[in-house]
């Protein structure tokens, strides 16, 4: 009975755990069946065939490199530009500061709808069409927020002393930057970047609102699968993508505790 | 000698005035080439302001500063052959102890970064923590981190900011002569910023007093200590008792008399300013005696407090006009009083030394902090 008592947390951190990865295991599991009809809803028969065909279902591959490239290249573009706002919100008080910090929260306050359908009326007014640049653009917007939120936290806590130490030690504001203040920014720079390129790989309201019968994103394509039966190769996709999340987590934890724990 | 004084240190008129307020006032100082040099002066008075416009890290609002016959007011800090120990030490966490050391020296080519790295850090005795990270150390060691990454340099300069403030009293006293040695082992010129004038006395070969964004008095520690110029330098660099006293007319070419609360005192013309007439007679505790000494100054009080503390004895003497003397006594057997006990307080006359009355006698006696 105390036995219970004192492991009490550790039953309750497995329930947790169990609770919030069964969804990615009856994936998992899913990936590998052989559906008898459309719906891949209930284990029919063990196989491989969605593993070792994942474009076997038509379009399906076309949209995950979309969503892969869109998903890329706003995630640099919003890193590169949220850095720069950070840095320079963090770092400077200059008119409006306070202004733009406000209005940095804005995006991640208004809801998806109402910004997919004002990004719509306002690409329309603008003539930019629909599809994959209207996507990009409306990505990037949302995800410089989230970017300039995870590195400003970063560059809060550094210390300008050390940059003013690296000056006196004869490096210059390039030097400075390169060797002491990317790299102490660095994890925020990382999360920021990780965190904006999930958001956009998943993003469906926003995307589809903006997008034209030939920008189908991979969300898109699940959405659109779901009505005539998700097919087996969406679940492959689903479980790699996630192992892909689970390996770079894991990397960014033992980079980080080697860093803490370096011994000589 | 011209050899000698290439690289000395020369402050012109250096001013810094931040939006409401002056910080340091014009100040004039030449620091000569390889000396120990201490900036000495409670919290506030424009320090870490002055070494920061030498290190190039804050900007004058008027002046020169020139390293031997270079002038390097306008040149950026990275550019100046000056580097800094700072209060916090700022070392870089995501380097090692070795990287910390040597990102002077890769900043400038040097091929022997690594040698010459290993070699300071054996000199402040870091040689086993080499590949550690600085957090991974004690306050102690990474104040020699500190110190290492910038003596390696070998800059025309060394700036030390308050370095041992963060240590506890023994480590401190310890670095004190460590910090010392360093210095005539490597005959750079040091300044050294303290509020601690125990310190400041112990480790420099001279140093300047600043108040207010002013320097009071510069000097080695023996002539400050014995020639205070102010009531702040007698206050600030230990105790002083002060005596309101009146110039006599006459006198001869070394001895002056005063006359304070209707005593006549002797004092050396050498310590009296030029032209005044109305001063403060400032005598040390240690130097004042309980008895007659046979000299002219004397001056009878009653004993109102003693404290003993070992090597010496501490007597507080009133005077019939209700001022307390201190007198320091040292414990060799002589010269004791009692509570309540009628005694004579006396000195030799070329210990005691005269200021200008204008001035607040308290001046600088709050803002000592006893570090025991
Ligand atoms: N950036 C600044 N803006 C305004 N005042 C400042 C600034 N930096 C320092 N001061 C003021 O200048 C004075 C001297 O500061 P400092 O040189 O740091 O003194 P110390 O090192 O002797 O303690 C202080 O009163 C401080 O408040
Ligand atoms: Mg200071």
């Amino acid at each position: 009975m105390s036995w219970i008592k004192r492991h009490l947390i550790t039953f309750a951190a497995i329930a947790v755990l169990i609770y919030m990865l069964v969804p990615n295991v009856i994936v998992a599991a899913f990936s590998f069946n052989d559906p008898k009809g459309k719906y891949n809803y209930n284990f029919n028969e063990f196989s491989t065939a969605a593993w070792t065909n994942p474009c076997g279902a038509q379009g399906i591959c076309e949209s995950l490199g979309l969503s892969l490239q869109i998903g890329v290249i706003a995630s640099l573009a919003a890193t590169a530009l949220g850095t720069m706002i950070a840095f320079a919100l963090g770092r400077y008080r200059f008119r409006g500061r306070s202004a733009t910090n406000l209005l940095i929260f804005m995006p991640m306050a208004t809801p998806e709808v109402v910004m997919g359908s004002s990004l719509l009326t306002l690409f329309l007014m603008l003539g930019v069409p629909s599809g994959r640049t209207a996507i990009l653009i409306a990505h990037i917007m949302f995800c410089v927020s989230f970017v300039v939120v995870a590195v400003k936290a970063r560059v809060a806590t550094l210390d300008p002393k050390l940059e003013e130490a690296a000056a006196d030690l004869g490096a210059n504001p390039t030097q400075t930057f390169m060797r002491v203040t990317l790299p102490l920014a660095a994890p925020g720079i990382a999360a920021g970047a990780l965190l904006a390129f999930s958001l956009s790989f998943d993003d469906y309201i926003i995307t589809n609102f903006n997008a034209s019968p030939s920008s189908i994103t991979f969300p898109m394509y699940v959405w659109g699968a779901s009505a005539r039966g998700v097919p087996v190769q969406v679940y492959v996709i689903g479980t790699v993508m996630f192992l892909l999340a689970l390996i770079v987590v894991m990397t960014g934890q033992l980079i980080s505790s080697r860093r803490n724990r370096q011994v000589a | 000698m011209s050899e000698q004084s290439k690289g000395d240190l020369s402050l012109v008129a250096l001013t810094k005035s931040f939006a409401t307020f002056t910080a340091v006032h014009p100040l004039d100082l030449t620091i000569p080439q390889g000396s120990f040099f201490a900036l000495l002066g409670p919290s506030g008075c424009g320090k870490t302001t002055t070494l920061r416009m030498i290190a190039g890290l804050e900007e004058p609002t008027g002046g020169r500063i020139r390293i031997g016959d270079s002038d390097i007011t306008e040149t950026k800090a990275y550019q100046r052959n000056v580097n800094t120990v700072f209060q916090s030490y700022a070392l870089f966490p995501h380097m090692s102890v070795l990287d910390n050391v040597m990102f002077g020296l890769r900043r400038r080519g040097d091929k022997d970064a690594k040698a010459k790295a290993n070699e300071v850090l054996e000199l402040v005795q870091l040689g086993q923590v080499a590949n550690k990270k600085p957090t991974q150390l004690s306050g102690g060691m990474q104040q020699r981190v500190a110190l290492a990454r910038a003596l390696v340099n070998r800059p025309d300069v060394l700036l030390l900011d308050e370095p041992l403030g963060a240590l506890d009293l023994k480590l401190r006293r310890q670095m004190q002569i460590e910090l010392k040695r360093i210095q005539q082992e490597v005959g750079l010129t040091f300044i050294h910023v303290t509020h601690d004038q125990e310190e400041a006395m112990t480790m420099a070969d001279s140093i300047a007093v600043m108040n207010a964004g002013r320097m009071e008095q510069l000097g080695d520690p023996a002539t400050l200590y014995e020639q205070p110029r102010s009531t702040f330098v007698a206050n600030f660099l230990g105790q002083s008792n002060l005596l309101r006293a009146r110039v006599n007319p006459g006198g001869t070419d070394e001895m002056v008399t005063v006359r304070a609360h209707d005593v006549d005192l002797e004092v050396s013309r050498e310590h009296l300013p030029d032209g005044v007439g109305d001063v403060w007679l400032g005598v040390r505790p240690e130097k004042l005696r309980l008895g007659e000494s046979g000299g002219p100054n004397h001056l009878r009080g009653i004993v109102r407090d003693v404290s003993f503390s070992g090597v010496a004895t501490q007597y507080s003497v009133e005077m019939p006009w209700g001022q307390e003397l201190i007198v320091i006594q040292q414990n060799d057997g002589s010269n004791r009083a009692t509570l309540g006990e009628a005694v004579t307080v006396s000195w030799a006359a070329q210990h005691g030394f005269a200021l200008d009355a204008s001035q607040d006698a308290e001046a600088g006696a709050e803002l000592v902090d006893d570090h025991g």
